[in-house]
């Protein structure tokens, strides 16, 4: 059942990350963003992750992507000119990012040779409780100095959004 | 039984009457505000008009399914299905009551109870929010992606102090589950006044249930801020180039949104299905009681009908009420109704409270509805909790 | 008794499928909202190696990772959208090889 929901799943993360790079029309790149976030909102659960789950839905998928489809909205882009494009680049980039990724791949599967599956279930330490606990706790100043960044995120964003003074 | 048939059976019944309210929801809807401005309201299509939500349904179905040539189809199509789906999957975890035991089965009254309930609720209405911004974006028309944009904006501006709203209680229930939190709110405090969020000490939560209610008005895009989608404004907004089943789906999604966001209100704040006092004083009687004397009410009123036809509907209305508090006066089935009774009454009471509102107010300008937002509520929010946080780690 | 598990190689692969496509996305898209997208990607499928290694020490710190890694994307993706919106009022092109008036 866990592979089964891992495999459903993980197919559905490739394929609309392969859609938002293939893609001509930024609308379509980031609807497939948002099914990725979906995605992998699950395959949190399916580790246990329960509030890293909704945090993922309600920030990622739910606030930032609608900020993305907003100003894509907005702007009104249109679909991209392919111009440019360098041949050398995409025969010699495209076979390197297989490799590249060939490798990473055999350094994740051996790097932990003895280590037992993950079944639904066999982590219960990711609720909101424990997540709560460690990031009041052991990790307080780093919450603390991110809440100062968002500050300082909002008040750039306040400031470039401003018109210009005549 | 089973757990996957079980939870099939639930589903099923969930669904059906969660359909069925959406239709009469609207009805009620309509004859509430008629009588707010003293007319009668759909009242040919059978009696008083109960027929009148199947006529609308067999006349959108029956409407041209018109696809406009200039908009982008995939987006056009998905977006009313996306919104619909979103707007049901949020009641999966609502309670409606306590355990019930049926053929020696003990099951819940609630689809699923996740660790992280609330928190399901508050991603799932984040989320709707692509329902409308792609509606808007796919008509390919300036009106509808006016429209459409400024909705979305309305909706993710007061996600801010409806999120901080509901946080604001479960500081006093410490806890995420809906469950646990309407079974946290049981007992009552000097034997009468119950243990709801709302009365609870050390800080009873009315502040954060004004705010949430306030909120979630702008959630649901009802009035006063329904500006986006109004039909004297922006040519209807952006469900103007939806014709039919697909403009039937967002109206489904709006309806289906307003009783889900009552279900939270009355289970954060108002001890979902919890008595208003308690047994041993006589609550389990309350039921049957409304009921006999609505049943008493129309039985007078058809015995001196103001029109003729009323003298045969009025009795047979009568009829089914004191058959209903029959019901609830057998003891076997009682302990599955009274609780769906408390819940139902409460729920039925805010929704009134929203039909109510769009009979009465006017309506916000789209500035004053984000500077009310981002000015005054967010602010209160955020002191509410602040006020609630100090209330809690000061008395405990 | 109980059905096999995934194993957590599984896991770790699809992050560097992901995180290769990011990469391939910032690499040869001109766009720069697509650009952008392609950053969050990667940054998604770092969350899912932190969510992963997380799961397997048994502990819970990979989870607070995954939190501020989400709240930094957040504050980035806030401030570069107000960039592109700016450079789109300015330039009116949203094509990074048209914006490079500061190359040589």
């Amino acid at each position: 059942m866990d592979v089964i929901l891992f495999l459903i799943f993980a197919a559905i993360a490739v394929v609309c990350g392969f859609n938002v790079v293939v893609q001509s029309h930024p609308i379509s790149s980031a609807i497939s963003l948002i099914g990725v976030m979906g995605s992998l909102a699950v395959l949190y659960l399916l580790l246990g992750a329960e509030f890293l789950a909704a945090a993922q839905v309600i920030v990622y998928a739910g606030a930032i992507m609608v900020l993305f489809v907003f100003v894509i909205m907005l702007l009104n882009a249109g679909t991209e000119i392919r111009q440019g494009r360098s041949l050398l680049a995409q025969v010699l980039g495209i076979p390197l990012l297989f490799t590249f990724l060939g490798l990473m791949a055999y350094f994740a599967k051996n790097m932990f040779p003895g280590v037992p599956d993950a079944h639904f279930g066999g982590f219960t330490h990711g609720t909101a409780l424990d997540v709560g606990r460690a990031l009041f706790t052991q990790y307080l100043l780093p919450f603390e100095v991110v809440s100062v960044l968002i500050l300082i995120a909002i008040l750039g964003a306040v400031v470039l959004a401003q018109k210009e003074m005549e | 039984m089973n757990f996957f048939l079980l939870s099939l059976i639930k589903a099923v019944v969930v669904a059906f009457v969660l359909l069925t309210t959406l239709a009469y929801l609207q009805w009620v809807e309509r004859k509430v505000i008629a009588h707010i401005q003293v007319r009668m309201g759909p009242s040919r299509v059978g009696p008083h008009g109960l027929l009148q939500p199947l006529a609308d349904v067999i006349k959108l179905i029956t409407k041209e399914d018109l696809i406009p040539p200039y908009v982008n189809k995939v987006l056009y199509l998905a977006a009313p299905f996306f919104a619909i789906t979103m707007a049901l999957l949020s009641i999966s975890v609502i309670p409606f009551g306590a355990e019930i035991h049926i053929f020696g089965d003990s099951t819940w009254m609630q689809l699923t109870d996740l660790n992280i309930g609330i928190l399901f609720v508050l991603a799932v209405s984040s989320v709707s929010v692509y329902g409308i911004a792609l509606a808007g974006w796919a008509s390919n028309n300036e009106y509808s992606l006016m429209g459409g944009l400024r909705s979305s904006a309305q909706m993710i501006s007061y996600e801010l102090p409806l999120s901080m709203a509901v946080a604001a209680p479960l500081l006093l229930v410490n806890s995420l589950s809906l469950r646990h939190i309407v079974e946290q709110q049981a007992g009552y405090y000097l034997g009468f006044i119950p243990r709801w969020s709302i009365f609870q000490t050390p800080m009873p939560q009315v502040f954060s249930f004004i705010i949430f209610l306030i909120a979630a008005f702008a959630e649901t895009n009802r009035v006063p801020f329904d500006l986006p989608e109004a039909e004297n404004e922006l040519v209807a907004g952006f469900h103007t180039e939806y014709s039919s089943m697909k403009f039937a789906a967002f109206f489904m999604a709006e309806y289906s949104n307003m009783i889900t966001v009552c279900a939270i209100t009355t289970t954060l704040f108002l001890g979902g299905w919890l008595p208003l006092w308690p047994a041993s004083a006589g609550s389990n009687f309350v039921p049957a009681i409304i009921f006999l004397l609505a049943g008493a009410i129309a039985l007078y009123h058809g015995l001196n009908p103001v029109r003729r036809r009323d003298g045969f509907t009025l009795p047979v209305v009568a009829v089914v009420f004191f058959l209903v508090a029959a019901v609830f006066l057998v003891p076997l089935l009682r302990g599955a109704l009274l609780p769906l009774f408390w819940f139902a009454a409460k729920t039925g009471g805010l929704l009134f409270v929203f039909i109510w509102v769009r009979g009465t107010l006017p309506r916000f300008r789209y500035d004053q509805l984000m500077a009310f937002a981002w000015k005054f509520m967010f602010p209160l929010a955020v002191l509410n909790l602040l006020v609630t946080g100090l209330m809690v780690a000061a008395f405990s | 008794m109980t059905s096999p598990g995934v194993p957590l190689s599984w896991y770790l692969i699809l992050s560097a499928v992901l995180f290769t496509l990011g990469i391939a996305g910032f690499l040869l898209r001109r766009n720069i909202i697509t650009v952008f997208m392609s950053i969050e990607l990667m940054l998604n499928a770092v969350n899912l190696s932190f969510i992963t290694f997380s799961y397997q020490l048994k502990q819970v710190n990979g989870h607070i990772f995954s939190f501020f890694v989400m709240v930094v994307a957040a504050a980035e993706a806030a401030v570069g959208l107000a960039i592109i919106l700016t450079v789109f009022k300015n330039r009116s092109t949203l094509n990074i090889d048209d914006v490079s008036s500061m190359k040589n």
